[in-house]
């Protein structure tokens, strides 16, 4: 098999890990208005990711590199092309990180409160525009014959990565909250699970349009993996309703657990309807980036595979020792205790 | 000039991102080991200053290594959004590196310094300590495949050219990991970013120690301050000399920019300037003082060597790449930079050895709190020495974004307009100087605070301390 399709393969990989992974870090950063109603249960919501949101948030970061070592012409028109929504992006994950950092660093309400405000907004922005990102590289951005991309921020605002982008907030914020469900007890426990169930409805309306719109465009480009392309909607979809249903039944890992796997397929199903391109050129589709004229050398991609090969199963399992070693709920008589604690 | 020149404006806002992502680098790096040292030394003995030491420092080292992570996002965002027809032109090499550092390095540094912040209290003592030597060698790896990258940029090694593709490919990686420039730089980076962590414990072991508080302790971390500074800088001047060895032979032109040498010169005409006075724009010199042969010396360790001259090297260029070019850097910024680096190290070394001399054990009478004060105040002069080294790197490779393969003015992406570059680059501005501001105030506090007091004698804690994990947003 050529090397630069096995490479869409892990690249792809690599942004679900993060859109999974980041993904619930953006639910949990979304719901804090909602379900830190007070300071302890603030310091609940927030601690529930304290440990792994930066390693979580390190998985875009390699992704982000591994597109650029093996698809250096779709990483360069990718960047250039979208550049300020990936702006937007960058500030709002510069906010939300420092945010996470420096909140507890000052006993003043109103300096917490200042941090609550960035978590939020840089949570709901990515989680908006990685959708509205994903969804323009689907569904085809004006390019001309050098690869550059010919359109504005205007071009990226259309129906479909709009409608993409709405799906992506509503699915990471109910993951999101299902993450607070089985991370909590005591009050915020109870109000997150009522919190998914009113996401629930608008989630599965605008997930079910995706999976339909998305479909139709791969149908339209009459793409050589359609049928993956359905399978993987129909999976995330299924998955979707069973995560519904395990969080009414107060099952909140494997609610939990349901909505990563909705998330792990939806995103392979955007990604399949994308192959063989990486980036289809709407207009003129002869001007687009597939995996074969946007890949590096053959040597680079070998020498890639086998770093791939050997250390991403041992990230996965140092980083699966991880959530092991905080896998204890964060229970509301601790984060008492804390709020007790002078200030350190 | 054009205020909307998109080539001048992702110069800039490269060049600020850049040094400002640089003001983190080198805490992380060298008080990552300083604490990995200190836990190790509580470890070891079980005295509980060593504990609060590192605590202490621990804290100052996770405020700044928030900082590290999030500015280092928008360096890799960056290649693509500013620079994309130089990302398409070395992707096939220079992407590599930065995909094995995320990989092998970065995704390890990330787990790991998760497990030490909030693993006091979950993980067996051993296997604690063990993750934050974890974080360590995660962040000193990361920075050996960054600067490998940097290295392809300033002396491109082990590819081919393929014109039809427009871009250069991989031949060699090992080449590429191998570089002269990364196996030189590698070391210098590392030993400088150490005298600024070393400088850092100096500053805060003097501020409570000039106040008459955490007496035992701080004494303890002033020692070790005091000599890890010194040590580290007889460790960068060496890697140095070795580094403008490798730069002469690499990039000729950029060593007789950091001498302002407009003419080849042997033995004892290749001087070096200790101090010049020169016309405004650098293309005359006033008044200056030389030390004869120390210039040929540096370049070549030998007192008889040539070094080659900016107008000569000019002249070169033109027959190699092209008349009607100017391939100089600008000549007044790499001199000064070049100067003020090792000036700023070496003024922090002295201080250092000054208060090994002071504090020495013979030495009866008090330290004059004037005293207290230089070491306090000369705290930030390593990073300063750094990021004026990194002026020099970068600016003495101009007007080359790949020494000699292709010019900066080539690498900006064709599709993204002036105006949008100008919003970028006024909200890195604003939010960086705001976030300095916050993350400055943070570091000062935590450093005043101070550690922990230490417990009575014989009292239970004095026997088995015991660190709690009190990590809770």
């Amino acid at each position: 098999m050529d090397l630069a399709y096995l490479w869409f393969f892990i690249v792809g990989i690599l942004f679900v890990g993060y859109f999974v992974l980041d993904g619930f870090d953006f639910g949990v950063g979304m719901s804090l208005p909602f379900l830190g109603k007070d300071e302890v249960s603030r310091r609940q919501v927030i601690n529930t990711i304290g440990p792994v949101w930066d390693l979580n948030e390190t998985w875009v970061i390699v992704a982000g590199a591994c597109l650029f070592a093996a698809f250096p012409e779709w990483y360069a028109t990718l960047f250039s092309g979208f550049y300020l929504a990936l702006l937007v992006i960058l500030l709002a994950l510069i906010a939300r990180g420092v945010s996470f950092e420096y909140r507890h660093q000052r006993d003043s309400l109103k300096w917490k409160r200042g941090f609550d405000r960035m978590i939020f907004w840089g949570s709901v922005l990515p989680a908006l525009l990685w959708g509205v990102a994903v969804g323009n590289i689907v569904q085809g951005v004006p390019l001309d014959a050098d690869h550059e991309f010919t359109g504005s921020l205007l071009t990226l605002l259309n129906p479909y990565g709009l409608w993409v982008g709405v799906t992506t907030l509503l699915l990471f914020w109910l993951h999101g909250v299902y993450f607070i469900g089985l991370k909590t007890d005591g009050q915020v426990h109870d109000d997150a699970q009522s919190l998914a169930k009113k996401l629930a409805v608008p989630t599965v309306v605008f997930a079910a349009g995706t999976v339909i719109w998305t479909v139709m465009i791969a149908a339209g480009r009459e793409a050589p993996l359609l049928w993956a392309v359905i399978a993987c909607g129909v999976i995330a979809a299924l998955a979707l309703l069973a995560s519904v249903a395990l969080n009414r039944a107060d099952r909140d890992g494997k609610a939990f657990a349901s909505g990563a796997v909705t998330i792990v397929f939806a995103v392979l199903t955007l990604w399949l309807a994308l192959f063989p391109f990486v980036m289809p050129s709407s207009p003129d589709l002869a001007n687009s980036l597939t995996i074969e004229n946007a890949s590096s050398t053959d040597l680079t991609l070998q020498i890639m595979s086998w770093a791939a090969l050997i250390f991403l199963p041992l990230v996965l399992l140092y980083q699966g020792w991880t959530y092991w070693v905080f896998r204890k709920r964060v229970t509301r008589s601790r984060m008492e205790e804390a709020e007790a604690a002078p200030a350190h | 000039m054009d205020f909307l020149d998109p080539l001048l404006l992702a110069r800039w806002q490269f060049g600020l991102t850049t040094l400002y992502h640089y003001l983190f680098v080198p805490l992380t790096l060298g008080m990552a080991l300083t604490v990995a040292i200190f836990q190790t030394v509580w470890h070891r003995t079980g005295n509980v200053k060593w504990l609060h030491l590192t605590q202490l420092f621990g804290k100052i080292f996770l405020i700044n290594f928030a900082m590290g992570v999030v500015t280092g996002i928008v360096q890799e965002f960056q290649f693509g959004m500013n620079w994309s027809s130089y990302s398409r032109f070395v992707g096939d090499i220079f992407g590599a590196p930065l995909a094995f550092e995320g990989l092998l390095a970065f995704f390890f540094e990330a787990t790991f310094i998760g497990l030490w912040i909030f693993g006091w209290d979950r993980l067996p003592r051993r296997l604690h300590l063990a993750s934050i030597w974890a974080v360590a060698f995660g962040s000193t790896l990361s920075a050996y495949f960054i600067l490998a990258a940097n290295a392809f940029m300033q002396n491109p090694v082990g590819y081919t050219i393929n014109a039809e593709a427009g871009r250069v490919e991989l031949t060699d990686f090992w080449a590429v990991l191998t570089n002269p420039v990364v196996l030189a730089a590698f070391p210098h980076t590392l030993f400088a970013a150490f005298m600024f962590a070393g400088a850092v414990v100096i500053a805060v072991s003097a501020w409570h120690l000039s106040r008459g508080q955490h007496i035992e302790t701080m004494r303890s971390s002033l020692k070790y301050g005091l000599w890890f500074t010194i040590i580290t800088f007889g460790l960068t001047a060496l890697s140095g000399d070795q580094l403008s060895l490798v730069m002469v032979d690499t990039q000729p032109m950029k060593m007789a920019a950091a001498e302002a040498l407009w003419h080849t010169a042997c033995g004892a005409d290749a001087s070096f300037s200790l101090f010049s006075i020169g016309t405004p724009d650098g293309t005359a010199e006033v008044w200056s003082l030389r030390v004869p042969y120390l210039l040929s010396f540096l370049s070549t360790h030998s007192f008889d060597g040539c070094v080659e001259g900016l107008h000569d090297l000019q002249v070169l260029y033109e027959q190699q790449f092209g008349a009607g070019f100017d391939y100089m850097p600008i000549i007044w910024v790499t001199y000064w930079s070049f100067r003020w680096m090792i000036g700023l190290g070496a003024a922090s070394t002295l201080i250092a050895v000054a208060g090994l001399w002071v504090t020495r054990k013979s030495a009866k009478r008090p330290v004059a709190p004037w005293m207290w004060k230089i070491a306090i105040w000369a705290a930030p002069l390593p990073l300063l020495g750094s990021l004026v080294g990194w002026v020099f790197t970068e600016m003495g490779r101009q007007p080359w974004i790949v020494f000699s393969l292709m010019l900066t003015e080539d690498g900006v992406s064709p599709s993204v307009p002036g105006w949008t570059v100008l919003i970028s680059l006024i909200a890195f501005t604003l939010i960086y100087a705001a976030l300095a501001v916050v993350e400055f105030g943070l570091i000062l506090k935590a450093a005043q605070k101070g550690p922990a007091p230490l417990p009575e004698p014989g009292s239970p804690e004095a026997d088995a301390p015991s660190p709690t994990s009190t990590t809770v947003y």
